[in-house]
């Protein structure tokens, strides 16, 4: 599937954006057939380029009631699954404290009282709050368009997690014994949705949170690329960022809020 | 004004002992406290990933707030030229440096990764007003170093007043500094005020000058050196202008929320609906913390009996740290509006399901980490007072001005 | 007084990094079981390897976190995963373990990392 991104600079981008599209158009022709092009692509070998900005689409008239595909799918992917509850931490308490990269949300329209659900994470800003707050730059973006940090240098202020306006960041509360060698994990450092960062460069197409709605409500992919399914379906539908009148111009977008 | 004496503190040994054994008991156990946190990780707190600061940093914060106030008393002496506040000086530096002390050590301790603390000096992050607050910390605490060695050193006398507007000037950057760490939450509705930036430095002025005046009738009154009726009358006159002075603008800052529409349930929160918080505010940084102190400090009687000027200091104390605590957990207690016009039902990450507050109740390990940060800046004091020439030998009335004396 | 907050400090990461070994923990590693032990070169030349590996590995943490380069053979998980020794019964025993190797030089050399508190000590699989 995915193309090998070490060739020729120009056409490597092509062929890239090719199989991106190819993917993601499989996602919307027949939703619940996957490709999973994650163990045999190759990784990367040259630096991210802003040529690529990821982004994601969410249709929240398809997000289910009582689904929580999308969230078991990101605990698996990203090892959120394996923290255990520390001996004697308060159920309840402990709950708080866990991280949560993705989660639902149920909503009600004050006027109409129109109910819907929709997944909230990460929403990969453009201008976003916590980079800017971050004493050490530790919370990034990287030139994709991924907001994460580098949990080398995060000193764990949390100052992010104060200034982020969609509550998506988790603190790592405790000691963390086990984890997947794809996504480390320790005591003391905020951490998000980053977009299966390790998918994108391995050259995965899809997000662990897309692949597992049944529904086909989530679109990953370019937004930069006006043939990406992301952007045809952007352009197709009204789509709203949530907290627009901050300006941040968000890289994941919904439909029917 | 007569040529002003500095003595080391004389209490006797005993007590004098025996005070420092009870501070360092004080910042042992916030040590340990520490260590069991810092081991567990902030699990066996009470933060949370939506009520991400919690008492350490309303401990922190007042310390900090704190400590560019009690430089206030100094810089009224060189800065203002007020000639009954020069022997005041030594005394105020000092705790400027201590008290900032205090509060950077609770706050680098409760850091998710404090051993870290070498990245933080080390990478920047320019955008960061945070980062900026390091060099405005770390300069601040040089400036006043500098600054004490020219009030204590003959020699480096004639630089002082140069000095002291440099540290004044850089005090108040400090407190915009601190205040601007909530005034850049743009997401979070308490705190995105432009009126936050003021009204910090002005509760660092009635801060500091409580624990100022705290610290030096504690000084005096062990030492049996004498404390006159006009200065005290001046000082505690000066913390009723700075109370009142902060009431004024905790009006403006719920009267411009409650004008704006968006604010209106933030607004109610605090003032009626949000429980702790509610009560916090009008009991704790409204009544204790504004209308007794100024009761009090007003009263022509009782505003001149030394018990009374005690008590109303303490309670401008617990005052602040009302304040701090209702600004720093009750604001994000409150739920970020993420929906406006919606309802939120239900939420895998509590997002404010109905509107309803996050959930923080302060663990007992991390308020003996800010008691511990409290104990060491009094701590610092004391053995500083003891050791150098930080007192006068007196501040009676005669001694400062001979002509108003009666 | 400030002492005794540096100390707590102190012991707070000695703490934090006997926890990270200790937990992890299992049997003890055969002898010739790696997959290192079946090559005859590291990454680098040997010698190269035993001065500057960590100049290495902390290089590609910045082009791996920061610019997504994973193509290479100086990232963490492939260290782990050439050198990860296996024990009697065939699992892989954590390289940080006493006497592994990542951990054996380290206390010969009293070099204390904090990496495993957040890394895995031997491969997922994933
Ligand atoms: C607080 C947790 C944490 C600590 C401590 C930590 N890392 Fe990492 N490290 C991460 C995370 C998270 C990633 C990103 C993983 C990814 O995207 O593949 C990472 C990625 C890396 C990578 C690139 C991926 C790879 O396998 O090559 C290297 C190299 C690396 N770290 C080296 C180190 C070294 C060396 C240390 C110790 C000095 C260290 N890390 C300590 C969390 C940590
Ligand atoms: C493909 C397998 C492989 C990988 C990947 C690998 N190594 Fe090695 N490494 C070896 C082999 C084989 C040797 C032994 C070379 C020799 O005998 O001279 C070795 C030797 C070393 C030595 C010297 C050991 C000694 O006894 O002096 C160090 C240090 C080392 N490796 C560190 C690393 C680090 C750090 C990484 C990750 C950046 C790494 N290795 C990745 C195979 C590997
Ligand atoms: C040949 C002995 C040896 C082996 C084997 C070895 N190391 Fe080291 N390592 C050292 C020494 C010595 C230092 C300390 C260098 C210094 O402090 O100047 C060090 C330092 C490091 C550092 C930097 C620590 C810091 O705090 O900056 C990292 C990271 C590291 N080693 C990773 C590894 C990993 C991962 C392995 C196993 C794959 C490994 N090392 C195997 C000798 C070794």
């Amino acid at each position: 599937m995915s193309q090998p991104t070490d060739q020729p600079s120009n056409t490597g981008r092509r062929e890239f954006l090719a199989g991106a599209t190819g993917v993601a158009a499989a996602t919307v022709v027949a939703p619940g057939v996957f490709l999973q092009s994650v163990a045999n692509a190759a990784p990367r070998d040259t630096a991210v380029s802003s040529d690529v900005r990821y982004g994601m689409l969410i249709d929240t008239s398809k997000c289910a009631d009582g689904c929580n595909d999308c969230v078991t799918a990101c605990d698996k992917e990203n090892g959120l699954d394996m923290l255990v509850k520390p001996e004697g931490a308060d159920d309840e308490l402990w709950d708080m404290q866990r991280p949560r990269w993705i989660r639902t949300v149920k909503l009600r329209n004050n006027l109409t009282g129109h109910v819907s659900t929709l997944p909230m994470m990460c929403q990969h800003c453009e201008h976003p709050p916590c980079v800017d707050v971050c004493p050490t730059g530790a919370s990034f973006r990287r030139a994709d368009g991924i907001v994460m940090v580098d949990r080398h240098t995060c000193i764990g202020c949390r100052y992010c997690m104060m200034a982020c306006p969609y509550n998506a960041r988790s603190f790592i509360h405790e000691a963390v014994q086990f984890k997947l060698t794809a996504t480390p994990r320790g005591k003391g450092c905020v951490e998000s949705c980053n977009l299966c960062v390790q998918r994108r460069d391995n050259g995965g197409t899809t997000t662990a949170c897309q692949d597992a709605c049944k529904q086909g409500a989530i679109v990953f992919g370019d937004l930069k690329d006006p043939n990406s399914a992301v952007s045809q379906a952007m352009s197709k539908y009204p789509t709203v960022q949530i907290r627009a009148d901050l300006k941040l111009n968000t890289g994941v977008r919904y439909t029917d809020v | 004004m007569k040529k002003i004496h500095y003595r080391e503190w004389g209490i006797d040994s005993p007590r004098y002992w025996g005070l420092l054994a009870v501070l360092a008991a004080i910042v042992a156990v916030g040590g340990f406290a520490t260590l069991y946190m810092e081991h567990e990780g902030h699990w066996v707190t009470g933060m949370t990933n939506q009520v991400v600061w919690g008492t350490p940093h309303v401990f922190a914060i007042f310390l900090i707030v704190a400590a560019s106030g009690a430089l206030n008393v100094a810089s009224i002496g060189s800065v203002f030229g007020q000639k009954m506040y020069k022997p005041l000086a030594r005394l105020s530096g000092l705790m400027a440096i201590t008290l900032l002390v205090g509060g950077l050590i609770v706050l680098v301790l409760d850091l998710g990764q404090p051993t870290r603390l070498i990245v933080a000096m080390t990478t920047y992050n320019f955008k960061s007003i945070f980062a900026w607050n390091i060099y405005l910390y770390v300069g601040f605490l040089a400036i006043v170093a500098v600054y004490l060695f020219t009030m204590m050193e003959r020699k480096a006398n004639p630089y002082s007043h140069g000095v002291g507007v440099v540290a004044f000037v850089w005090r108040l950057a400090l407190t915009t500094g601190t205040g601007s760490i909530f005034g850049f939450l743009v997401a979070r509705q308490g705190y995105d005020a432009a009126i936050m930036a003021p009204m910090f430095i002005i509760m660092s002025f009635a801060y500091g000058l409580a624990l100022y005046l705290l610290v030096l009738m504690f000084a005096f009154n062990t030492d049996e050196r004498p404390l006159g009726d006009v200065l005290l009358r001046r000082l505690k006159n000066l913390l009723g202008v700075f109370v009142a002075a902060i009431f004024y603008f905790t009006l403006v800052y719920h009267l411009t929320n409650l004008y704006g529409t968006e604010n209106h349930e933030f607004e109610a929160f605090i003032l009626r609906d949000g429980g702790v918080y509610t009560w916090t505010f009008w009991l704790g940084w409204v009544l204790l913390g504004m209308l007794v102190p100024m009761g009090i400090l007003f009263h022509p009687a009782l505003g001149m009996q030394r018990g009374a000027i005690v008590i109303a200091a303490l309670l401008v104390v617990i005052g602040g740290l009302s304040a701090i605590y209702v600004i720093v957990i009750g604001g994000q207690a409150f739920p970020l509006s993420m929906f406006p016009g919606y309802t939120v039902l239900e939420s895998g990450y509590y997002d404010g399901v109905g509107g309803l507050a996050r959930h923080y109740a302060p663990a007992l390990p991390e308020v003996l980490l800010g008691l511990g940060g409290f104990a060491l800046a009094l701590l610092a004091t004391f053995v500083a007072v003891r050791i150098l020439q930080f007192l006068p030998a007196s501040l009676a009335d005669e001694v400062l001005d001979p002509h108003k004396a009666n | 007084m400030k002492g005794k907050f540096g100390l707590s400090l102190l012991m707070a990461l000695c703490l934090g990094l006997c926890g990270g070994l200790g937990v992890v923990y299992a049997g003890e590693g055969v002898e010739g079981s790696a997959k290192a032990d079946r090559l005859d070169a590291c990454v680098a030349p040997t010698a190269f390897m035993r001065r500057n590996h960590f100049e290495l590995i902390e290089h590609q943490r910045h082009i791996t976190v920061h610019e997504g380069i994973r193509k290479t053979d100086n990232s963490l998980a492939g260290c782990i995963d050439c050198h990860v020794r296996r024990d009697a019964q065939g699992s892989p025993v954590p390289v940080n373990a006493p006497g592994e190797f990542c951990a054996a030089c380290h206390e010969y050399a009293g070099a204390s990392l904090d990496c495993f508190t957040c890394h895995a000590t031997k491969p997922t699989g994933n």
